[in-house]
């Protein structure tokens, strides 16, 4: 079956070995179930108790009553649509802006041979070194008044779409795959006539499924979880994605109705791992044996 | 191949006034329309990083050296930012903080992972529900979590307080007391960002060979030699990788004290990025906050570097 590790199979197969594993078995299910499972019971329970209960100590593990309410009184109160709107206005726009952008310059600095190419992708990996949130304040200052042509990008979807696109750990993820592709492939379209978008198109990107799939991912994962830039670039309360909308209204509002907002808010994100669970995890882990 | 070399010399040097290079002007406009296209291609990711990697970076330098005002032109003002700052009683709360809390997050924060995924790596059953259920917290967006460990930690109703009763040891005050709130923050980071670190080191714990430990066990090593003396070595370079990206990470954490606590209770969890975020957007002064972001910079610049030789030197080896 699988290859051996620290406990030998033999060890294992001993019945004092035995009793032993399905003890520690035992315990890390047990752990796990309330370490990560149990929260998020307590999460969606919450939301559905009612405010009297919510509050009462010793807290009941089941709710006495079931009250939809919450969840209703949260998308209306706390203006869930729109703000859920704007987040996915704001992640699918970054992750169109992503995958236009930086599949182009990927592909480029990996076949086209641009001039000044290696230059260009050291400037680009150096901004690995340089740590995003650091830089929040002169990056909102930029988008603030951008250059040359003086525009502000605040409250605008913008804010969020440009700045993804300069992702250097998705571009360099993208330009690594598009080395793998053999130059005569490329070379045999070209033969046959194709111009480079069209080898792009229809060559590269179909070959590529599977990083851009790790790449959708990440791009849109990252908008959604993000607090600080649209903290600081949305302070028109109408434009907030939820994750912003979510702390700003926490101050103010019945603690059911947040807990379902919050039950809400976390709902996409889940689900999408929850669907896609096998690719993302196969993804880290093969993120990190291979650099 | 072999046909070209018994092609006979006549044909050869019939074909050879046809493969003659093209006049050099044609080849250079070539040239230069390949330029043009490979720079179409590049033109919109280049503005991206350009205005929103580079410039910033530029600018942070700049403008920590200026009085900035938004609006009115910028004053040069020497390190007339950097002392102010440096006055700060706030200051020398952040980064006690920061640091503080980037330690804790690593002796917690790494401690439990590896041995989460030691004892993970054992379990021939359910694998796939352990990989799923450690990663949910991870998609969980952080100021949820946040906002639910706040819900938690709640003096009144909270269930840490609740399971501490439950369990008949004494309460706490959580991330309501100076003295604990920046170890509570550590608990939800660690509870929120955990599942990547264990698949991470699962992943690396497999690619261990087996016959490793077969040969250790004939040598007669205990369960804890083979962790000391095969797990640990075998697994070095990861453990050095995630323990640099965490504290990365976890140097620039800003949405767990900010939701939790408010920097508070007295300054007790002001963290560096929560310090800049206050210059900014609290007191306007946007210079100061530069000069901290310059500062973070060249702390934070110095572990990546050192992450980004480990890896380079870590893909040549392998």
């Amino acid at each position: 079956m699988s290859t051996r590790t620290l406990v030998s199979p033999a060890a294992l197969a001993r019945p004092r070995g035995r009793a032993v594993y399905w003890t520690v078995f035992t315990a890390v299910v047990v752990l796990f179930t309330i370490a990560f499972l149990f929260p998020v019971y307590w999460m969606a329970t919450g939301a559905m108790k009612s405010p009297d209960e919510v509050a009462k100590t010793p807290p009941t593990l089941v709710p006495e009553q079931w009250h939809l309410s919450g969840y209703g009184d949260a998308w209306d109160l706390m203006q869930l649509p729109r703000h859920l709107w704007n987040t996915v206005i704001q992640a699918t726009g970054a992750w169109m802006f992503q995958l236009v952008f930086c599949t182009a310059a990927a592909y480029a600095l990996s076949k086209l041979k641009p001039a000044f190419g290696r230059v260009i992708l050291g400037g680009i990996l150096a901004t690995l070194m340089v740590p995003a949130q650091a830089l929040v304040v002169p990056k909102y200052l930029t988008v603030a008044d951008l250059p040359l042509i003086h525009t502000s990008l605040l409250n605008d979807p913008l804010a969020i779409w440009l700045p993804a696109v300069a992702n250097a750990f998705n571009l360099y993820l993208l330009k690594r795959f598009f080395d793998q592709i053999p130059r005569d492939v490329l070379e045999a379209a070209e033969i046959d006539g194709a111009g480079r978008l069209r080898t792009l198109w229809s060559i590269v990107l179909p070959m590529s499924r599977p990083v851009l799939g790790v790449v959708s991912i990440f791009a849109l994962v990252a908008v959604w979880q993000d607090f600080l830039w649209p903290l600081m670039v949305f302070s028109d309360t109408g434009k907030q994605p939820i994750s912003v909308a979510l702390v700003q209204l926490s101050q103010n509002i019945q603690l059911t109705v947040l807990i379902a907002a919050m039950v809400i808010a976390s709902i996409p994100m889940v689900a999408l791992f929850l669907v896609f669970q096998r690719h993302i995890i196969a993804g880290i882990s093969a993120g990190s044996t291979k650099g | 191949m072999t046909k070209t070399a018994a092609r006979p010399p006549a044909e050869a040097i019939a074909v050879h006034p046809v493969q003659a290079p093209p006049p050099a002007g044609g080849r250079g406009r070539r040239r230069l329309t390949d330029q043009v296209r490979a720079y179409g291609f590049l033109l919109g990711g280049l503005i991206c990083f350009a205005l929103f990697s580079w410039y910033p970076a530029i600018r942070a330098v700049v403008i920590a050296f200026q009085k900035y005002t938004p609006g009115s032109s910028p004053e040069w003002v020497g390190t007339a930012n950097f002392t102010r700052v440096l006055h700060d009683p706030e200051f020398t709360a952040a980064w006690r903080n920061t640091l503080t809390f980037t330690l804790l997050a690593l002796l917690i924060g790494f401690a439990i992972p590896f041995l989460l995924a030691l004892v993970l790596n054992e379990l021939r059953h359910a694998r796939a529900f352990f990989r799923v259920v450690v990663y949910l917290p991870v998609m969980i967006p952080p100021v949820v979590s946040a906002l639910l460990w706040k819900w938690f930690y709640d003096p009144g109703a909270g269930l840490a307080n609740e399971a501490l009763r439950f369990a008949h040891l004494p309460t706490s005050n959580w991330s309501n007391g100076a003295d604990t709130a920046l170890v509570s923050l550590v608990i939800v980071a660690t509870w929120a960002n955990m599942g990547g670190t264990v698949l991470i080191y699962l992943a690396a714990l497999q690619s261990i060979p087996g016959e490793l430990y077969e040969a250790a066990e004939l040598d007669g090593a205990s369960l804890l030699q083979r962790i000391r003396h095969v797990t640990i070595p075998q697994t070095r370079f990861v453990i050095l990788m995630l323990m640099l990206l965490q504290i990365i990470a976890t140097m620039q954490v800003f949405t767990e004290p900010f939701v939790i606590t408010g920097g508070g209770p007295e300054n007790a969890t002001v963290t560096v990025l929560y310090l800049i975020y206050k210059y900014a957007f609290l007191y306007n002064d946007f210079g100061g906050a530069c000069a901290l972001s310059v500062m973070l910079l060249v702390l934070l610049g110095a572990f990546s570097a050192l992450y980004l030789r480990l890896t380079r030197s870590g893909e040549d080896g392998s």
